[in-house]
């Protein structure tokens, strides 16, 4: 019964994600940029431009000129996140690939990274005057969902464990359209419900920060305006009056 | 100083935020526009009674247009990184100042009518209504942020408040609710050609009235030329270059270093304004309409090059946009014909536009100019870099430019140059506090506010390094400082035009200094000279 409706929730969050994303994706993509706007001093080709997008999704570089507390708690928090998600590739492939085996480990501890960067953030929108002014319930809301997938999943790691094995195949099911059973551990239901209500928000919130720095004029355009003349397809219309 | 208000105090520790203090700023709003303000920009002259409803239907527009407006208002987290950056959060404390929650009172209304969860669960997410009352929230918030860019620099995605403000006024334009201060000046440029509204003959007397003070000066006949046809170079530069002080001082080192280098240039008196505020109200068809008049200029006039004189928004427009909106650049596609018909006509083998710093350091890197630094001695020189320069435009080849160009002018024109405090120069660098249309008496008070951050870090080279000028390569910075520094206890007349130092140390052929120089005509060392004095 409750693989069944795990089964359907996501199935139904991985559509939702995917179509979700997939729409945002594709409206950021066809508005048009009409004026050269990147925050100089910018790079003035694009593989400059490939180069500081890279430092700016790989090192956060802005945010650490910015603020070093948050970068410190951010950086540890995406840098914990992608490898615990690396991790649990193990429950989607078969056989699991060499890399996805050697990083198991790091990406165990990589959990408590997640958890520790979570609670700094948290706690600055209370203890920080400024932030905590920013702050809406929605962005409590998010760092609760987070630590609250981040706790449950450590506390399998740590303490109640869950069949794993039959996580996977119930994972493998899914991914081949044939239903397994799920074993009914309270901590896995409550993680796995977690993960899919994080699908199924995230084409809906702010979590569009992670597409969206793609497509941030003042980061992804090359300075290179009086070199070439750039001009949005509304906006050459207006040439032609 | 009388004033209504407290000039804000020097911070001891200027790298503590502030404490919050709610609504400190909440009172001030600039004059509203009159209604034929309005309708000379085409927009309706007074509030119109549907305004909701088209604020929304605009925003919705503008979201379909530009890219970043979108993704500016999907991606902010929320995460604080630019909460202490503003130049007015410094100087008013008012958290409604800090760029995120400046942001936030658009972001605000975008969530209630554009997304899911503002629609469904707008308390959870902080959607709100827009009523009348956010709508003057608006109008008094978005006209306290003078789009220096400072808090893009510092934000994880690139959001830059300056584009959500820009929108902001775009929509308040759209239901008849502009800013008189903008749009009436707007008039003017679009009906007169320059911002003052200074007619061409008035322009003409001005600059005869200029020569001669120059030939006074040097004994030479330098010209201030206009409207001169077949001329190579069209020098566009603000109209506060032509009656401001310390302005005016900037354009006679224009005008020196023009004739020193033996170029045939000239202003145009139909396109006699740089300026082009339309950036500031987000107004694309208007930015439009008033660089359009400098292709026209161009046109008619016949010229190769197209320079620009010192302004921060102006170098921004110009550097960044008027190839987009006027052709005036280079690189337009083969079938581009509204392209093609200026740039044909133009001379590709310079940067088009090109910066006035741009062509004296090429100059002297030429060794065409001799300067004789001396002549600033009795100066110690600092700099400002203008937002719109530093964060929106280049000099020169490389990034960066923009700060190494200036420095460089100005320290081969003073042996005595001072860098404020890291923190607040270059990329970093403070808004002068009266910039994106703010500079207007109304807002008097958000401007003494504003430059509390920059007044800081120029006290204390002031103090302790002994400076004793600040130029600068802007004139709203300019005719904010003069305005500005007395209610700090600086003397307006530190504020210098960068072109005054360099015309100061520039040893013109054939002139009295040259003579006083050198004890008597001996042009054939000039460029021997000249070489040495630029390295």
């Amino acid at each position: 019964m409750a693989g069944l409706f795990y089964a359907a929730l996501f199935y139904f969050a991985t559509a939702f994600f995917v179509g979700g994303l997939a729409y945002k994706i594709y409206k950021y993509a066809k508005t048009p940029a009409p004026l050269k706007i990147p925050t100089t001093p910018a790079p003035t080709t694009q593989s400059g431009v490939v180069a500081r997008m890279a430092r700016e999704v790989v090192f956060f570089e802005s945010l650490f000129k910015g603020n070093k507390w948050i970068w410190l708690f951010g950086w540890m928090f995406h840098v914990g996140l992608a490898l615990v998600l690396l991790r649990h590739l193990r429950y989607f492939m078969d056989p699991i690939p060499g890399v996805i085996v050697f990083i198991q480990p790091f990406g165990m501890y990589a959990g408590f990274a997640m958890a520790i960067g979570l609670l700094g953030l948290w706690g600055r929108r209370f203890f920080v005057e400024r932030i905590r002014y920013i702050s809406n319930p929605s962005d409590h809301l998010m760092l609760a969902l987070l630590v609250a997938i981040g706790g449950s999943g450590l506390m399998m790691k740590f303490g109640a464990h869950t069949d794993i094995v039959a996580v996977k195949n119930f994972v493998l099911g899914l991914m081949t359209f044939s239903l397994q059973p799920l074993p009914t551990d309270p901590l896995l239901l409550i993680h796995l419900a977690l993960v899919a209500v994080l699908m199924i928000i995230f084409p809906i919130s702010k979590l569009l920060h992670a597409p969206g720095v793609f497509f941030s004029p003042t980061r992804n355009q090359v300075d290179n305006p009086r070199e070439r003349r750039h001009v949005a397809p509304w906006a050459a219309e207006l040439d032609k009056s | 100083m009388a004033a209504d208000f407290q000039t804000p105090e020097f911070r001891e520790y200027p790298a503590v935020p502030n404490k919050l203090v709610p609504d400190a700023t909440a009172h001030l709003s600039p004059f509203v526009a009159k209604p034929d303000h309005n309708e000379k920009l085409g927009f309706p002259g007074e509030l119109v009674d549907n305004w909701h409803d088209k604020a929304i239907e605009k925003m919705g527009d503008l979201l379909g247009k530009y890219r970043g407006l979108q993704v500016f208002l999907d991606a902010c987290v929320k995460c604080g990184s630019c909460t202490d950056k503003c130049h007015y959060f410094q100087g008013t404390s008012d958290p409604k100042n800090m760029p995120v929650a400046r942001q936030d009172l658009l972001r605000s209304v975008y969530r209630r009518h554009f997304t899911f969860a503002g629609k469904y669960f707008p308390k959870l997410v902080g959607a709100r209504e827009l009523d009348r009352e956010v709508l003057d929230e608006w109008y008094s918030y978005f006209h306290q942020c003078s789009q220096c860019r400072r808090c893009s620099v510092f934000c994880p995605y690139g959001i830059d408040t300056a584009e959500i403000s820009m929108a902001a006024r775009e929509i308040l334009d759209t239901v008849g609710y502009g800013q008189k201060y903008c749009n009436e000046i707007l008039g003017k440029v679009q009906t007169v050609g320059n911002n003052l509204g200074l007619p061409g003959p008035a322009l003409k007397a001005t600059m005869a009235e200029f020569e001669e003070e120059m030939e006074d000066d040097t004994g030479l006949p330098i010209k201030l030329p206009i409207d001169v046809q077949g001329a190579d170079v069209l020098l566009i530069t603000p109209s506060a270059d032509f009656f401001a002080e310390p302005h005016i001082d900037g354009l006679m080192g224009y005008a020196k270093v023009f004739h020193e280098a033996g170029i045939n240039w000239t202003l145009s008196s139909y396109a006699a304004e740089a300026a082009n505020f339309s950036m500031f109200i987000g107004s694309y068809s208007n930015m439009k309409t008033v660089a359009e008049r400098i292709r026209t200029a161009a046109l008619d006039l016949g010229v190769k090059r197209i320079m620009v004189g010192e302004c921060g928004h102006a170098w921004r427009v110009a550097y960044s946009f008027w190839n987009t909106v006027a052709g005036v650049g280079s690189g337009a596609a083969e079938d581009d014909e509204y392209g093609q018909k200026l740039q044909k006509q133009l001379d590709h083998r310079y940067p088009i536009p090109q910066h006035i710093c741009e062509f004296t350091h090429g100059l002297l890197q030429e060794g065409k100019l001799r300067l004789d630094p001396a002549a600033n001695d009795h100066r110690t020189v600092t700099f400002h870099d203008s937002c719109n320069v530093a964060r929106a435009s280049r000099m020169g080849d490389k990034p960066g430019g923009q700060f190494d160009i200036p420095r460089a002018l100005l320290k081969a024109a003073c042996n005595n140059y001072v860098d404020m405090d890291p923190d607040t120069i270059r990329e970093v660098t403070y808004c002068c506090g009266g910039g994106g249309g703010l500079l207007t008496d109304d807002l008097m008070e958000i401007r003494v506010k504003g430059a509390l951050p920059r007044m800081e870090a120029l006290k204390d080279v002031m103090q302790n390094q002994g400076v004793t000028n600040m130029a600068a390569i802007c004139a709203i910075c300019k005719a904010q400082f003069a305005k500005v520094m007395p209610y700090f206890d600086i003397p307006m007349d530190t504020i210098l035009s960068t072109h005054q130092i360099v015309g100061d140390a520039l040893v013109l052929t054939g002139s009295t200094q040259e003579t006083a120089l050198d004890g008597g005509d001996d042009s054939s060392e000039k460029t021997e000279e000249a070489a040495e004095a630029t390295e």
